[in-house]
């Protein structure tokens, strides 16, 4: 069974009128505003990287019309569970530039106290919750939280991200399973980038596609060209609708391609035939967008370059801020281990401030 | 106070707490309808409706996922795995996700989940019905581990457990659930968390223990003071934070110390307990710190009675740390 992919933007620029979502001009800019500080927060991450000024570094570079195309359909009181490549989304749902970055430092600009290797970050207040590196555990999680909210009777959706080799997981069958279950306001993401690591798609499954999988759950399936932000926004924002309306869950399939290796600890050139990332490469989301902008009237070079330029300098002036801060206290080690400290963690506290004595 | 049996406890803390708090769910197979296999949900299903006794598919790492989201908005999901046994396809949820939230996210997001399960053997259930997996979750940063031996003990803790901002896995020996008859104070009565208790006071040797160890435990105590030793018993309760000073202070009345539990021998808590007694009461004692321990083999069914600790075993390690 092949589901139909769902495209906006046309090779030449302009959007089928059928698909297209309508966005007024201000929303247009910001999607495009939101793309390219996303690629420039990845050039600066694989920089600083490279550099030795943070430990690891995991981009979405290729994927920024899934990230901002899905993040930019979530409504205040949604529910984000990221995988670790979802920064767009979080800074979409009101996640602090300073914080994100503050975490890829791990210093005390980090308000997590530097508890997590980079790109593991989250918002309580925006409802993105923190990011785990074992892929697919946080769909059954986001299924509760979609459960609580029904209970409750509260119209929010909760979406949960994950990617081609997360579907492989037992988390993902079980999620799905229990969302059509429950019929729960849940959203299922995939950002089927094409590798998981090394492995291409064909490792992990045998389906057409991994949307097909979402008919053995008996919920809708639904593939999107993940490099159209504007089909991504359409086709996210109506399974979010449908799911706030107590119509049940979505999967979608984003097809896109990650650009860059899996994070900066990972060398793609080792089973990647560079003529096929040239090919999506000619394929770049920001660049198909801009197309489409540039067709409305909406933008034009100079403007372009000028949105990338202030996108960098965003990014610059936060990392020089976050950069400065101290390292985080010794003391934060045996903290938020539990709400009150145990004895056991007491004495080990004691050794954080000893530590001849440990 | 009324008189019931521990799985009756378990039942009423969960009727109680359910009334008390709107926020509490529970969740696993079999629960709703059936009252669970072992019946401590009986009736609530009924009582409560089927959205807050809510009988899930069979997958333990769902259950326990859906749980940990349910808790992170506010709800206090209670989870039962039908058997201890079966916990292992959720252990990444418990260990890595449950336990690590408040740590990772630097106290943004808490998941005060209460992780029901029946544990221990005695019960001719062999490798599949009558495991003591507790080694597990007190070596993870981020976890209660309680273990009741008392129908009291068992509505008490439970209560607090469902109280607790933390997750807590709750084992209960299911061999005591129709054996253990007592007392139960009526609603509203907790038992903290974090606190031993002192089964029976004596001066020549403690015997620390939890679950379904204590009776055994106390049967020693009862046969060694027939021959004029005077036998300490601590019931844990909690096993992790544990009462630190409880154990400590008993053994440096008694200079002597057994660790009892049916878990295997190796790296089991009890290990974890002799250390801890080593460190800090070594200038106290007179002997070294017996384990009296299931075998480090995999649970047995046909030689189930040989594998358990029984008074017997106790006995001899008793002796043997008297005559050491």
């Amino acid at each position: 069974m092949e589901l139909p992919l769902r495209v906006v933007l046309r090779e030449d620029g302009s959007a089928d009128p059928e698909l297209d979502p309508g966005l007024d001009d201000e929303a247009l800019r910001i999607l495009f505003r939101k793309m390219a500080l996303l690629r420039a927060l990845d050039e600066k991450g694989l920089n600083l990287q490279r550099a030795g000024r943070i430990g690891f570094y995991i981009g979405a570079t290729g994927q920024e019309a899934a990230e901002i195309g899905s993040g930019f359909a979530l409504e205040e009181g949604d529910w984000v569970f990221p995988s670790y490549r979802d920064q767009g989304v979080a800074l979409l749902q009101g996640y602090p530039l300073s914080e994100l970055i503050g975490q890829l430092f791990g210093n005390s600009s980090d308000v997590t106290k530097g508890r997590q290797m980079p790109n593991h970050w989250c918002d309580r207040a925006a409802r993105v919750v923190s990011v785990s590196s074992p892929v697919a555990t946080q769909l059954p999680q986001a299924v509760g939280t979609a459960y609580a909210a029904k209970l409750r009777g509260e119209k929010i959706a909760v979406i949960g991200y994950f990617g081609d080799g997360g579907s492989s997981t037992g988390e993902f069958h079980a999620a799905m399973n229990f969302a059509g279950v429950f019929r729960t306001p849940n959203v299922f993401f995939c950002s089927n980038n094409r590798y998981a690591i090394s492995l291409p798609v064909a490792r992990q499954t045998a389906a057409a596609s991994i949307a097909a999988k979402a008919a053995a759950y008996g919920i809708p399936g639904v593939r999107v060209d993940g490099n159209d932000v504007l089909a991504v926004f359409r086709v996210t924002r109506d399974a979010l609708e449908r799911a706030r309306a107590g119509e049940g869950p979505t999967l979608i399939e984003a097809l896109t391609y990650r650009i860059g290796s899996h994070s900066t600890s990972d060398d793609a050139t080792r089973y990647r035939p560079a003529e096929e990332v040239e090919a999506w490469r000619g394929k770049d989301p920001i660049k198909r967008f801009a197309a489409h902008l540039k067709q409305r009237g909406l933008l034009d070079d100079p403007e372009e370059k000028a949105v990338f330029e202030e996108a960098r300098e965003e990014v610059r002036r936060t990392v020089a801020v976050c950069e400065a801060a101290p390292p985080v206290p010794p003391e934060s080690l045996v903290e938020d281990v539990y709400a009150e400290m145990p004895w056991h963690l007491e004495e080990q506290r004691e050794w954080t401030r000893m530590p001849e004595k440990r | 106070m009324a008189t019931m049996t521990l799985v009756q406890a378990i039942h009423d803390a969960l009727g109680e707490e359910m009334e008390r708090d709107p926020r509490i769910v529970l969740l696993g197979e079999d629960i709703g309808k059936n009252g669970g296999v072992f019946r401590a949900t009986e009736g609530l299903w009924e009582r409560f409706g089927a959205e807050r006794v809510i009988d899930t598919p069979l997958a333990e790492a769902g259950i326990v996922g859906m749980a940990i989201g349910m808790a992170l908005d506010g709800l206090r999901p209670v989870a039962e795995i039908q058997f201890a046994d079966f916990i292992y396809p959720a252990f990444d949820q418990i260990v890595s996700e449950l336990a690590k939230f408040r740590y990772r996210s630097a106290g943004q997001f808490t998941a005060p989940v209460v992780i029901r399960a029946p544990s221990g053997g005695g019960i001719k259930g062999g490798h599949y019905h009558s495991q003591s997996p507790e080694a597990y979750f007190i070596h993870t940063a981020g976890l209660n581990v309680v273990m009741p031996s008392t129908p009291a003990d068992a509505k008490g803790l439970l209560a607090s457990a469902m109280r607790d901002p933390d997750p807590v896995i709750f084992l209960e020996p299911k061999a005591l659930y129709r054996t253990a008859k007592g007392e139960v104070p009526d609603a509203g009565s907790a038992v903290p968390l974090g606190k031993a208790r002192i089964v029976r006071k004596g001066s020549d040797v403690t015997v620390v223990t939890y679950g379904a160890t204590v009776r055994v435990a106390e049967e020693a105590a009862a046969q060694a003071e027939g021959e004029g030793t005077a036998v300490e018993v601590i019931d844990l309760r909690t096993l992790w934070p544990m009462d630190i000073e409880a154990v400590i202070g008993s053994v440096e009345k008694t200079g002597r110390a057994v660790v009892l539990h049916e878990a295997p021998r190796t790296c089991g808590f009890g290990a974890e307990l002799a250390a801890l007694i080593q460190e800090k009461a070594f200038l106290h004692l007179k002997a070294p710190v017996a384990r009296v321990t299931g075998f480090d083999t995999p649970f047995p069914y046909a030689l189930e009675k040989l594998y358990l600790p029984d008074a017997r075993r106790t006995r001899n390690a008793i002796a043997a740390a008297l005559s050491f």
